[in-house]
């Protein structure tokens, strides 16, 4: 540990890189794979998907009524299939999927507004697929109102005039707490990194006992140190070249926003891109060829998806769920990224979660350098 | 070079095991300085084990020993920096070039003169035209002999050699063979595993291993002796039916045919001699006693060697 030669050190590294260079599939794979995740959840990271089959069930024909359903029809956000009569038949469309959104303009909506009662239209909406219909459940209130207004200039202003006409009340159905979808792609990169990182990691060393190769590396006087850092820093490269392209990706693509502080990103994002090449090498340590390596790698992937709060809100998950997440780098790394992202963070707003993330570090060092052999055994 | 003046390597008691397995079994060995020692035995018997035990590469589980003066459980690094070691398997990166192979092994042992280190050794190893070829597309021969500049870099005063000849071509063998000497000539050791009697004989010192134990060592001159083998020379007549015949008499321990002559041996001198009088009266051939040599002491150990641990890996 204590004399650490810097010559062994960046021949461990500058092989790497060569290696890393001359296998093209990994390398394809390294870039590839934040591209295509992006491209793929892009469909759902989409929080404006528009023309959503939708039915009506016109209770009330008069004009601001059918003026509703004008605007509505004009909003691009709803593509209207068909009407339907009575709320069973609404529900059962929703349930087998050939409409997202029934709208339930009640008995008397248009006699109700005049008189200043403040009717309510009924949407109901399929958030079974959150991310599907929040969009076009955001846009509702002000397509109706503006309708609304339009149709009550002039002589039929209702008296006295309330503060709302109407209200539109939505439910949603299937899942209650539907989430914001422009979560997702800070998200996103926790879990593309989490991927990659610990997997190309774990994969390049175990490469070495697999191959053959670690019998001559420990016949040289080589330390753990030395190859541990020699083997992960040119991995840390790639994360770097990995979240430029998805920020790039992101912000061309999806408009996704970068409100908060680079420097805060920068300081968290390295910090995790640390303990996963830490976890990473873990794993080496654990499997004995690279297809475990792969598939523990991939085992680990699970809980950071379901638990990281990236597929789920983390609040809502029950306790035990939560200390799990909490153990998880994923779950730090994207309050960070949502916080400095999306709500404009900055150093001092995300230090408990990079303090969480170099305890994880730690524990994760401490069990790595003691599972790492300097022999064959 | 401190410690032990006389031996390279001395080991007492060298045990290893895999799991429930004894692979290497209270092995002792006592290496001298300067020498080429050779070490036998069959598939499976142990000598990769005991070769990495003996530079730190495994733990033993018991037993204790010196390797260039250095304790071999406490100083595995200090061994490491004066030991070159070969491994059995091709473990140098094939996704590297030659040269960038040898640079890599240079930098870990942090080699003043690299650059032209790496180059001496290309050149004296004829690599220099294929220095930038990638290792992986080396034919085996070739690997073989980049793998014995990889370890001889750093000039070791030890050399271990795990059948470092193993698909190498005869001429090429050869120099390697002449490097070897010349390297023992100034003083360096050399531990060298093979299968191959014409390298046997060119070691000083033998050991042959079985099951994980030593069942023989000495000077390479004193082992016939020391199995007990006796031999007789025979010549002329029908050599090819005397041959069949003689392979068939359970007296005779064995028979070894160089061109037109034989060797039978065996370790039951009484029984031997009782089938070469009875031959001698025959009167077809000509039957000489003579002193065993290392060849057929060669044949005999390795006549007894099968795959040692394959039946009880497979009773398992
Ligand atoms: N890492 C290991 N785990 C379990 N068993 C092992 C391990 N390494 C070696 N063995 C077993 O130990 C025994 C001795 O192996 P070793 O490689 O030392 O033999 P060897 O004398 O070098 O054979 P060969 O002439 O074929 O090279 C073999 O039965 C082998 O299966
Ligand atoms: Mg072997």
């Amino acid at each position: 540990m204590i004399s650490f030669s810097l010559g062994r050190f960046s021949a461990v590294l500058i092989k790497e890189f060569v290696q890393m260079r001359r296998d093209r599939v990994t390398f394809a794979m390294m870039i590839g794979i934040p591209i295509m995740q992006l491209l793929l959840f892009g469909f759902a990271i989409n929080s404006d998907p528009k023309h959503l089959p939708t039915l009506v069930q016109m209770d009330d024909s008069g004009p601001i009524s059918r003026a509703v359903l004008a605007s509505m029809r004009t909003s691009d956000y709803f593509d209207f299939i068909g009407a339907v009569t009575g709320r069973e038949e609404g529900d059962r469309a929703l349930r087998d999927g050939t409409a997202n959104f029934v709208v339930v303009i009640p008995r008397n909506f248009e006699r109700d507004v005049l008189r200043g009662l403040s009717p309510d239209i009924l949407l109901a909406a399929d958030a079974s697929d959150p991310t599907a219909t929040s969009g076009a459940v955001a846009a509702l209130t002000g397509i109706v109102d503006a309708a609304v207004a339009q149709s009550l200039t002039g002589a039929r202003q209702p008296e006295p005039r309330p503060a709302e006409p109407f209200s539109v009340t939505v439910h949603r159905q299937f899942n209650p707490e539907s989430e914001t979808p422009i979560n997702i792609v800070p998200g996103l990169l926790g879990i593309i990194l989490s991927m990659t990182m610990v997997m190309i990691t774990a994969v390049a060393i175990v490469r070495e006992s697999e191959r053959g190769t670690m019998e001559a590396l420990l016949a040289t006087p080589v330390r753990p140190l030395e190859v541990m850092f020699g083997k992960i820093i040119p991995y840390i490269l790639v994360g770097y070249i990995q979240t430029a392209v998805f920020l790039a990706a992101a912000r061309l693509l999806f408009d996704v926003p970068f409100l908060g502080s680079p420097l805060a990103f920068f300081v968290g994002f390295n910090l995790f891109i640390a303990v996963n090449l830490m976890v990473g090498f873990l794993i080496s340590t654990l499997a004995r060829s690279q297809m475990q390596a792969m598939q523990i790698s991939f085992f680990t992937l699970l809980p950071t998806i379901l638990l990281s709060g990236f597929m789920f809100p983390f609040a809502g998950m029950p306790g035990w769920a939560q200390a799990i997440g909490n153990a998880i780098p994923a779950t730090h790394f994207l309050r960070i990224t949502r916080k400095v992202m999306l709500k404009g963070a900055g150093l001092a707003d995300i230090t408990s979660d990079m303090a969480a993330i170099v305890a994880i570090t730690a524990v994760v060092i401490v069990i790595a350098l003691s599972r790492y052999r300097q022999t064959l055994d | 070079m401190n410690g032990n003046a006389e031996f390279a390597i001395s080991v007492r008691g060298l045990t290893k095991r895999f799991g429930d397995r004894t692979v290497v079994d209270h092995f002792d060995m006592d290496v001298p300085r300067g020498s080429i020692y050779g070490f036998l035995g069959p598939n499976g018997s142990g000598k990769t084990t005991t070769i990495r035990m003996m530079c730190g590469l495994l733990v033993p589980d018991d037993g204790e020993g010196e390797c260039l003066g250095y304790d071999i459980l406490t100083q595995s690094r200090r061994i490491k920096e004066h030991v070159g070691y070969m491994t059995q398997r091709f473990s140098l990166y094939e996704d590297l070039t030659i040269r960038e192979n040898l640079d890599f092994i240079a930098r870990m042992f942090r080699l003043k003169d690299r650059a032209s280190r790496v180059d001496a050794a290309l050149e004296d190893l004829d690599l220099k035209d294929r220095a930038d070829q990638l290792a992986g597309t080396l034919s085996g021969g070739w690997k073989q002999r980049m793998s014995l500049a990889a370890c001889m870099l750093h000039e070791p005063s030890l050399l271990l050699l795990d059948e470092p000849t193993a698909g190498v071509d005869p001429k090429a063998r050869r120099d390697f063979w002449d490097e070897i000497r010349r390297l023992s000539a100034k003083g360096v050791t050399v531990l060298v595993s093979t299968h191959y009697m014409d390298e046997a004989v060119q070691c000083d010192f033998i050991a042959y291993i079985a099951y994980g134990r030593r069942l023989i060592s000495g000077p390479a001159r004193e082992i016939p002796k020391i199995i007990g083998l006796h031999t007789w020379r025979v010549e002329g007549g029908d050599i090819s039916a005397l041959e069949e015949e003689l392979r068939k008499d359970e007296r005779v321990g064995q028979v070894a045919r160089f061109g037109p002559v034989l060797h039978v041996s065996g370790t039951d001198k009484m029984a031997l001699d009782a089938v070469a009088q009875e031959q001698m009266k025959r009167g077809t051939h000509e039957w000489t006693a003579r002193e065993a040599g290392l060849e057929e002491a060669f044949i005999y150990l390795m006549a007894g060697a099968r795959d040692n641990f394959a039946g009880a890996g497979a009773a398992r």
